[in-house]
């Protein structure tokens, strides 16, 4: 079997003695002790997808109390414990490592022509530490934490739960966090191919470089703020305690100063994802190659300087949230300019639509409205009014779950060939896009309606007028369940019965794509020397296209 | 849902404000949004490949300064009329209006306790006239609560240890929800209070009625306090200076600190002076009081703070 790649290299794939590549060796101890960052990724991937699985049981089971106003189906403490485990889940062991720690780990090395990243001992020893966290986390399950996932004091100093373990916890996943960013960095600055310059860059790495800046620089701030946490809660320490003299709103301001940033870590490897898929499926260069590379740059920067928009009806002062308000807006410019440049991409393509291109569409479509509804949030008069309440909750699903989450299931279906060496099934997984975006829609666009009308969030028993609305909420998180059943039943058919992939599926031009399905354990046999950039998709006339 | 929506109907000037910014918002996006996913799907379905396999030729165009440029000022210019319109009104609902009178409010894990000046007092239920601004003290006494009134667009945080504040416009009689917006534990989603906006002359009838079962005006508890702590040791109530400052006309006073900076003797800073004396020295007195922390409740000290307020 024949590839070639755009420029007419033959590549020769023994595509019918399938070669297993990295994933020949079998065992048990074979995962643990693996210093091959594709193993690694995949052990991130599979935990992470499973934590998100976990997530959403929790998630359709908060749905299914809200189906009633009072005091059905479970207690309120028990619908308190469940929607602090979904934020906790999903925000912690889900959506901050799956993208970065899974595909990232994955794809880093291969995208910059590396053999591995920098220190392949210290990358197996953050996922352990990973691990451990998760463990010390499940711990924490036996007096189940109630605070909501963002830890608010002087509740969650107070509280009987244990919050204590779970914060130890949640300190040890950002460790680990720290040290894959770490190795990120000295990765894409040491490692790279010769010839691999930084404009050369596939823009996954310019989303992940700047992610791991981030990562590196924010999350100390958290593990120090649930360090003061847990001294407060051992050793009675009043850090937060206003009857020590301390302040509740100073934890606030930790908590944030970490939390906000962490919400790129989230989106800006989503967004390197959908740059790499646009081009690819729309043979086109990318448009405005170094604007989306820059803005990446320009996201995590402001990022920095926004914590406060969190906070503008907790009694700061009023200077103080006109000065977040005046720079939350900023954000919006680099993160427009990148949607911009993504449908400029498509302008005279020859597009496909295969599931990698639905989902990245999916991402571009759904993220828009959850940034313009973020207008809302940071234009301080209308903020007072939907802050905490359902407007929130809608806007950050549709940033969160329909942007990066979309991102993440755009990247699995692009990369699922070269990961796992089989396809998938493009009727499974166009089945599971279809159900996931009409059940997605159904379940969070009525949540802007409620918030509007008035609905607090974190409410386990609501007044009856808000009814029918929830039921339209939860009728809708059946259909997404539903799309996600499928799209999980076609990863796992496509792990064991899927198609044997050829080197180059979509006929993409970035490096990971010029070696077999799946890579060899050390990706190049010979390390490829870099002379243009990955994005040359044009069919000229000249060349026999009309 | 035209029933989600109608139930909390605009009710205060501020609520008429703030949905004018949101209106705006939602105009003003909403054509970007069509205009954006407008050209998302022209271009997937004018650009698509029609017979597989067979590409047809496609443009090499890689930037564009022009464009570029043009949608980098563009939502510039955009979010800045978002960020002004939305400060702009913010700064307006925030304002106290002149003449508003002060209800006391103490949030506890999960109730809402109101306490007019008087020496009334009410759990869940605000009552006020229509027409009359009010400026709502907020303390709580155990973890942080929200003050949110759907029907006035507007929410403030209740802080244990410190004073937030809430100005209320009561345009349209009428009884509205008060929900807690804050998560403060189990029962969070059951706190919950109405805002009842009475004509005058009912109002009046109720505040005879309830003044009358009151056991004490606030002024008057406050006052019992300041003499049974021994205030009045150190400061006077007619105006001269003692080993602190008078009592008098204090309320609203401004002082300089030592290190130059002024404050003005506002609802915090006597709170602090109660439990943290030696936090703001006015320049001339010596830092010699010792801390009521402990010794005075919050719900006293807010009494102490309306005595203060009557000694004009």
């Amino acid at each position: 079997m024949k590839d070639t790649t755009a420029d007419g290299v033959a590549l020769t794939v023994s595509g019918d003695a399938h070669p297993r590549g990295y994933l020949e060796e079998k065992g048990f101890w074979s995962w643990v002790y693996t210093l091959d960052h594709k193993r690694i990724g995949l052990l991130y991937l599979y935990t992470t997808l499973f934590f998100f699985l976990l997530g959403g049981i929790f998630a359709l089971l908060i749905r299914i109390k809200l189906l009633y106003p009072g005091q059905q189906i479970f207690s309120d403490h028990m619908y308190n414990v469940l929607f602090t485990l979904h934020g906790s889940v999903m925000i912690f062991l889900f959506i901050i490592p799956a993208i970065p720690s899974g595909l990232g780990n994955f794809f880093i090395p291969l995208l910059i022509g590396a053999r591995d990243v920098a220190f392949p001992r210290i990358n197996l020893a953050s996922y352990w530490v990973f691990v451990a966290g998760i463990l010390v986390i499940l711990a924490s399950l036996v007096r189940p934490m109630d605070t909501g996932w963002t830890f608010y004091t002087p509740y969650s100093a107070k509280t009987a739960a244990d919050v204590t373990l779970l914060s130890f916890g949640i300190f040890l996943v950002g460790m680990s966090s720290i040290l894959t960013g770490l190795n990120f960095l000295v990765t894409i600055h040491k490692l790279r191919a010769p010839g691999m310059t930084w404009h050369r860059f596939p823009l996954f790495i310019w989303g992940m470089y700047a992610t791991s800046i981030i990562q590196v620089v924010a999350t100390p701030v958290v593990g120090i703020t649930f360090l003061l946490l847990a001294m407060e809660r051992l050793f009675g320490v009043g850090f937060f305690d206003p009857a020590k003299g301390g302040d509740p709103v100073l934890f606030q301001h930790f908590f944030w100063f970490y939390s906000h940033p962490v919400v790129y870590v989230m989106i800006l490897p989503a967004m390197g994802i959908i740059s790499e898929v646009i081009p690819v499926f729309s043979r086109k260069p990318i448009f405005g190659y170094r604007a989306i590379a820059y803005s990446s740059l320009a996201i995590a920067f402001i990022g920095f300087l926004v914590w406060g928009h969190h906070m503008f009806v907790s009694g700061m002062s009023k200077t103080a949230n006109i000065i977040f308000s005046f720079l939350t807006f900023f954000v919006a410019v680099p993160t427009a300019i990148k949607v911009f440049n993504w449908i400029a991409t498509m302008y005279k393509g020859s597009i496909t639509f295969e599931s990698p291109m639905l989902y990245a569409l999916t991402f571009i479509f759904l993220f828009t409205f959850g940034g313009l509804t973020g207008m809302f949030l940071g234009a301080l008069a209308t903020n007072v009014h939907a802050h905490d309440t359902y407007f929130v909750v809608a806007h950050f699903h549709y940033t969160m779950m329909g942007g990066t989450m979309m991102g993440l299931l755009a990247g699995l279906h692009y990369w699922w060939p070269k990961m796992t060496g089989r396809m998938l099934s493009e009727k499974l997984a166009r089945a599971g896009w279809l159900l996931t975006f009409i059940g997605f829609n159904v379940t969070f666009l009525t949540q802007f309606f409620l918030g509007y009308g008035g609905m607090p969030r974190r409410w386990a028993e609501y007044p009856a007028q808000f009814q029918p609305l929830n039921i339209v909420s939860t009728a809708g998180s059946w259909i997404l369940a539903a799309g996600i059943l499928i799209m999980f039943v076609n990863f796992i058919r496509g792990l064991y019965t899927g198609e044997p992939a050829p080197a180059s599926p979509w006929k993409g031009l970035t490096l990971e794509w010029q070696v077999p399905s799946p890579p060899p354990t050390e990706n190049f046999e010979e390390i490829p020397h870099i002379t243009n950039w990955p994005y040359g998709y044009t069919k000229r006339k000249t060349d026999g296209y009309e | 849902m035209t029933n989600t929506l109608a139930y909390h109907q605009a009710a205060s000037r501020s609520a008429w404000e703030i949905d004018a910014v949101f209106l705006f918002i939602t105009v003003v996006s909403l054509f970007f949004f069509i205009l954006v996913e407008g050209l998302l799907i022209y271009f997937a379905v004018r650009y698509r490949r029609r017979r597989a396999e067979e590409a047809h030729a496609t443009s090499d165009v890689r930037s564009n300064f022009v464009l570029e440029t043009v949608w980098v000022i563009i939502p510039s210019i955009v979010v800045i009329a978002f960020f002004v319109y939305g400060y702009v009104v913010y700064r307006d609902v925030t304002t106290p209006s002149p003449g508003a009178s002060d209800i006391h409010v103490v949030a506890q894990q999960f109730l809402f306790n109101f306490k007019y000046p008087d020496g009334r007092t009410g759990i869940n239920e605000l009552r006020v006239p229509v027409g009359k601004p009010v400026k709502l003290i907020m303390t709580s006494r155990d973890v942080i609560h929200g003050f949110f009134v759907p029907a006035y667009r507007l929410k403030q945080d209740i802080l244990p240890g410190r004073y937030t504040y809430l100005y209320l416009q009561p345009d349209k009689e009428g009884a509205y929800d008060v929900y807690c917006a804050e998560y403060c534990g189990g029962g969070h989603s059951t706190m919950r209070a109405k805002l009842i906006v009475m004509p005058p002359g009912e109002y009046a009838n109720w505040v005879a009625g309830a003044a009358a079962e009151a056991a004490v005006p606030l002024a008057d508890r406050g006052k019992a306090l300041v003499e049974k702590f021994g205030c009045l040791g150190c400061h006077t109530v007619d105006g001269s200076p003692k080993v602190g400052p008078s009592l008098k006309g204090l309320f609203g006073r401004q002082g300089t600190l030592e290190d130059g900076r002024t404050v003005t003797a506002d609802e915090e800073y006597i709170k602090e002076s109660l439990y943290d004396p030696g936090a703001k020295i006015v320049k001339g007195f010596p830092n010699v009081m010792p801390t009521f922390k402990g010794t005075v409740s919050p719900d006293d000290v807010t009494a102490v703070i309306a005595y203060i307020k009557t000694l004009k």
